[in-house]
């Protein structure tokens, strides 16, 4: 169906060996709004930008951070729509594989089927990448894990990573600032001051978004009150 | 006479202090006529998990391979062994799944949780488990299995008394049952070691 022209699929390989359009996902991304991740001892924290594009906005009804599982939440850069699908995707995984097995599902396993959607459309006939890089943060019998999962499918596991805008930066802050045995409030105002680097205007509960996880395996979406403490302890 | 009875079958599975038992018999028939008196009806899946299958001999098996499959990919992917509750839940699904075509098999299931809790459990035909705190049983001479083993159950047997407890209940329960017996074969399982044995009982 269709032209001839768009009948292979848009992820073929160019001479020089990349797929296009997974580099073109990727520049999506990084122009996208600014998101974080930081691994404590004791927990996780997740946290982005919430630049809203008008002051009419109602700014209760955009979360950009989701729960996945009870134990599983995620953030992203890029696309919003795109995020969207495959937050609906993942919480399916996770729901078919507690269906089966009666267990919660397994952090890496979570991330593993998700960046397996991620590379079915980079092989497949007519779809396009997603314009998505996801910071997923989970608690379970491992431990604490932040996984970072790319347009192209691949995924990493970090102890404190960024995306998106100012990501050079924030990683670069990130280093300087990240320690091994962090507990979980720590990384948060690390979190804070490492988006309070790029921030344009007045940082400020509802502004910004913050997810935590810590050792009661609960993810949970700090609200603007709560980020107002934390940026009050900050400055 | 029923499906399950074809092949004939006794399968018993009971909880002792930090160690369980699982117990089978060793024949195998065809209706009335003896055809082995060396089959193998429990499957070690890994050092904490056992499971016995009863019932038609041929669904036994291939249920066995299905579950093996499953297990070993499990393995592979998560890079663990499967807990003995998520492995019963797992035998669940993949019975329900023939809801309308059943395996004509009675799985019994017996492992160690990783606090070394004793687990045992089992399900009929289509899935529908069953977990008990102190015994499971399963196959031809289930009703005698059932009326023995509650007679000689104490809570929290140290492994060499849990195994002379199985094994009277096993023998003299397939002793009534002219489908099942030709010796027993029995698995005591600890936290650090799995003693093997095969027991003489009335050979017929």
């Amino acid at each position: 169906m269709g032209d001839s022209q768009y009948s292979f699929s848009l992820t073929t390989f160019s001479p020089s060996g990349k797929l296009v359009q997974i580099e073109h996902a990727l520049t999506a991304v990084g122009s996208g709004q600014t998101s974080l991740g930081i691994k404590a001892a004791n927990g996780v924290v997740i946290a982005t930008e919430k630049k809203l594009p008008s002051i009419l906005v109602d700014e209760t009804s955009v979360q950009k951070i989701q729960i996945l599982t009870p134990n599983i939440g995620v953030v992203y850069s890029g696309m919003g729509p795109d995020f969207r699908v495959l937050v609906r995707k993942s919480r399916k995984q996770a729901e078919q594989y507690h269906r089966l097995y009666k267990e919660p599902i397994p952090v890496t396993q979570l991330v593993r089927e998700t960046a397996a959607v991620m590379q079915e459309f980079t092989q497949s006939g007519g779809v396009r990448p997603f314009g998505v890089s996801l910071l997923v943060a989970g608690y379970d019998d491992k431990g604490p894990q932040l996984y970072q999962v790319d347009p192209s499918g691949s995924y990493f596991s970090w102890k404190a990573s960024a995306m998106g805008k100012n990501v050079s930066n924030a990683k670069t802050f990130l280093e300087k600032r990240y320690t091994d045995d962090m507990e979980l409030d720590d990384a948060v105002h690390t979190a804070i001051l490492t988006l309070k680097e790029g921030f344009e205007g007045q940082i400020s509960g509802k502004n910004i978004e913050i997810g935590i996880i810590g050792a009661d395996k609960k993810f949970r979406v700090l609200t603007s009150a709560e980020i107002d403490d934390y940026l009050a302890e900050v400055e | 006479m029923s499906i399950f009875e074809y092949n004939g079958s006794a399968l018993i599975a009971m909880v002792g202090k930090n160690c369980f038992a699982i117990a089978s018999d060793r024949r195998l028939g065809v209706q009335l006529q003896t055809i082995a008196t060396d089959f193998q009806r429990i499957y070690k899946f890994h050092d904490r998990l056992f499971m016995g299958l009863s019932g038609l001999a041929t669904d036994a098996q291939t249920l066995y391979q299905r579950l093996v499959f499953r297990h070993k990919l499990y393995q592979l992917r998560e890079e663990r062994d499967m807990k003995p509750e998520t492995f019963a839940s797992l035998v669940s699904a993949l019975l329900y799944e023939k809801r309308f075509g059943p395996y004509f098999c009675q799985p019994v299931i017996a492992g160690l949780s990783d606090e070394n809790k004793p687990f045992i459990c089992t399900m009929d035909s289509i899935g529908a488990k069953e977990l008990a705190k102190d015994f499971v049983v399963a196959g031809t001479a289930s009703e005698s299995l059932y009326g023995a083993c509650e007679a000689v159950f104490k809570p929290d047997m140290e492994p060499e008394e849990l195994f002379e407890t199985v094994s009277q209940a096993l023998l003299s329960s397939v002793d009534r049952d002219c489908l099942s017996g030709w010796g027993g074969h029995i698995y005591v399982v600890t936290p650090t070691e799995i003693k093997e044995r095969i027991l003489k009982g009335r050979m017929d």
